[in-house]
């Protein structure tokens, strides 16, 4: 029996409560929000419910499984940090939209159906848009629009490929889809946009580094971990996940070493660790799955903690460029040490929680005999060492004295980071008491992970790894950091909407113009003119032979005339000679 | 080697150093232990058995990784800071 409250319904519905409380109670209640979804997702038995009937669709609340509760349970765990790190924030903009953006993600995760997968999907981005806007920066603004152009544009294609899907199979259950035909390949490009595919990737480092600091770590938990969750759901063991996420893993490390805007660099580290889980998909095995799944739950971990780090050095310098930044270990220790630990848990260092779910991935890559992804993700293993382990606390904390001398980090903020590091270390040497009890697929044996063997391995990879960052430094070979950005896959439609606006500035603009000229200036004119001055050139036309005849010498003539263009002009002929032109022009037309 | 990166105490940097080279010698040299019977890598790959292989793969992934972004990706990408703008 089944007699818990949808977690995602207390997250969306409680968010909506927020403005209604003040002070001490706000931040009460805030935390108590989360605390009440996790004690709810605790509750919750495996099973389906909290189904509606929607016209022919069945909408599907709660599909509760083992996959959806590891999901379940790391998103409600960061929420509940989340908060503690922005209590000093006074805007209950930014914590509706966080708590929007958990509950959705949540809701999308326990989705059963592709309807109500959509719906959550599309608010996703709906809260991810007001974090990046809560930064209030114009460059944010920008983001943000980017954003929302790029997301709407994924949620269209996700929206074509359920309704062909439906079309086909007449059912919208959310199960396992498998690549096979062009709803299937529309759904997967749209699950593959969230999850930050290369080439449909450059709107995560374009935005996240223009989010607001406490909102980044929603941002870099949810949608692309959501999109991991659907692919794991729809397309586990797609053998093209395999080149997507060996790609994934590997090229963002280039950009990442050169990147000077630190938070992009995470950003950039970000695609590289999902590129991982994007691999374990691909394998299909209860291992790789298991692996993902593990690698989602870690890196929601370690990254929120290094952005939560460098979210601190931010708040508290107002920098977070490498150039600017460097020496702050003896001003903020704590997030020095924290950020460290974050920096050691990606890195896969053995007793950190990184180790605990790459090496399954690394492992599972092995026994499948992938060889080419394998030393690609090795490869990729011993970079991230290098171009986020030590760039990252390296050029904020240690490399040269930068002069800046800030205090520690707020409490809270000290208090959120504390947990989350806690949590890398505990996990990391505890996997069996906690991680691997989650796991959601059921394996015959069980992984050995503190082997000798594995340890050393990976001991020597990473030590020698920072043995060539060392070297490289001493000989002045490592890039230095300069005040740069680099151009990615954003620039075409960054560019390109530019072009695409100033290409038809001119044409559409240029047709407008000359239309105007030849239409309105041109033709209406000579008819207007026609119209006024053509009356009084026929009837002196006419009558002119009329007055030689009569023997007007040519001073009346002339008076005469101007009075007719007078007349004409005016509009104001006597009504003897409008009757004698209507007469006529009836008789033109009778006789034509 | 250039200033930006140049450290401030240089005890203390030879010291870390010194024990981050102790440590590379240390695990390579750990490494030959794998020759014995007595140890087993679980290796998949043959490769995986040679001594230093994961020692001689990282520093070379690492050195590729830095000369590539340094000579081949930054003077193909890299834009003033307003090239947006």
């Amino acid at each position: 029996m089944n007699n818990s409250i949808p977690p995602q319904f207390i997250l969306l519905v409680g968010a909506l409560l927020i403005p209604l409380f003040k002070g001490k109670l706000k931040l009460g209640y805030m935390l108590a929000l989360p605390a009440f979804a996790f004690y709810h997702y605790l509750q919750m038995p495996e099973g389906i419910y909290w189904t509606f009937q929607l016209l022919d669709f069945e909408l599907i609340f709660g599909r509760v499984d083992r996959l959806s509760l590891i999901f379940v349970n790391i998103f409600t765990v960061i929420t509940f940090i989340a908060v503690i790190y922005n209590i000093h924030v006074r805007n209950d903009l930014e914590y509706f939209a966080g708590f929007l953006y958990a509950g959705c993600a949540i809701g999308m995760v326990l989705a059963g159906d592709l309807i109500t997968l959509f719906i959550f999907w599309e608010m996703l981005t709906v809260g991810a848009v007001l974090l990046i806007l809560a930064r209030r920066s114009d460059t944010s603004m920008g983001a943000a629009i980017r954003y929302l152009l790029v997301h709407i544009v994924g949620g269209l294609i996700l929206l074509s490929g359920i309704v062909l899907h439906f079309k086909e199979f007449g059912s919208t259950e959310f199960g396992h889809i498998g690549l096979n035909n062009l709803s299937s390949y529309l759904i997967f490009i749209g699950f593959g946009l969230n999850c930050a595919w290369p080439i449909l990737h450059a709107w995560l480092p374009d935005a996240y580094p223009e989010a607001s600091i406490g909102g980044v770590i929603f941002m870099a938990t949810f949608t692309t971990k959501g999109a991991v969750y659907a692919l794991m759901r729809g397309f586990p063991g797609e053998p093209s996940l395999l080149w997507i996420g060996m790609a994934m893993a590997t090229f963002p490390m280039f950009y990442a070493l050169i990147e000077n805007d630190l938070r992009k660099v995470l950003s950039y580290s970000l695609i590289n660790q999902v590129g991982f889980m994007v691999v374990g998909i691909g394998i299909g095995t209860s291992l790789s799955l298991n692996g993902a799944s593990a690698h989602a739950y870690c890196h929601i971990l370690y990254k929120a903690l290094l952005f939560m780090s460098v979210g601190a050095v931010i708040h508290q310098t107002g920098k977070i460029k490498a150039t600017e930044l460097g020496g702050l270990f003896r001003s903020m220790p704590f997030t020095a040490i924290c950020c460290m630990i974050g920096a050691a848990s990606i890195s896969a260092f053995p007793l950190f929680n990184g180790f605990v779910s790459k090496s399954m991935i690394l492992s599972a890559t092995a026994e499948g005999h992938y060889t080419i992804i394998w030393l690609a993700l090795l490869f990729a293993s011993a970079g991230a060492l290098h171009y986020v382990g030590i760039k990252v606390p390296f050029f904020a904390f240690f490399s040269h004295d930068s002069g800046i001398r800030v205090k520690e980090a707020p409490i809270n903020m000290r208090i959120a980071m504390g947990m989350i590091a806690f949590l890398c270390i505990f996990i990391g040497i505890f996997p069996q008491q906690t991680l691997y009890k989650l796991l959601p697929f059921a394996s015959e044996t069980t992984y050995e992970l503190f082997t000798f063997a594995h340890i050393m391995s990976q001991g020597m990879l990473l030590t020698f790894s920072a043995l060539a960052f060392t070297l490289l430094l001493l000989f002045g070979l490592y890039p230095i950091q300069i005040r740069s950005i680099n151009i990615d896959v954003d620039w075409f439609y960054r560019k390109g909407g530019r072009f695409f606006y100033s290409f038809f500035n001119r044409s559409l603009n240029g047709i407008n113009t000359l239309t105007h000229r030849i239409l309105i200036t041109g033709v209406t004119a000579h008819i207007c003119h026609m119209a006024k001055e053509g009356p009084a050139k026929a009837m002196i036309f006419l009558l002119t032979p009329y007055w030689n005849l009569v023997g007007n010498s040519p001073q009346e003539q002339a008076v005469k005339r101007k009075n007719l263009h007078l007349q004409s002009e005016k509009g104001a002929f006597p009504i003897g000679i409008t009757a004698c032109l209507s007469v006529l022009l009836l008789g033109i037309l009778f006789f034509f | 080697m250039n200033q930006s990166n140049s450290p401030q105490k240089p005890q203390k940097i030879r010291i870390i150093l010194g024990s981050l080279f102790l440590l590379c010698g240390c695990t390579f040299l750990l490494d030959f232990l794998f020759l014995s019977d007595a140890f087993d890598k679980h290796a998949v790959y043959q490769w995986e058995n040679w001594p230093g292989f994961y020692a001689i793969f990282g520093f070379v992934a690492c050195l590729l990784l830095v000369l590539i972004s340094k000579y081949i990706l930054r003077p193909l990408v890299k834009r003033d800071e307003d090239y947006y703008e």
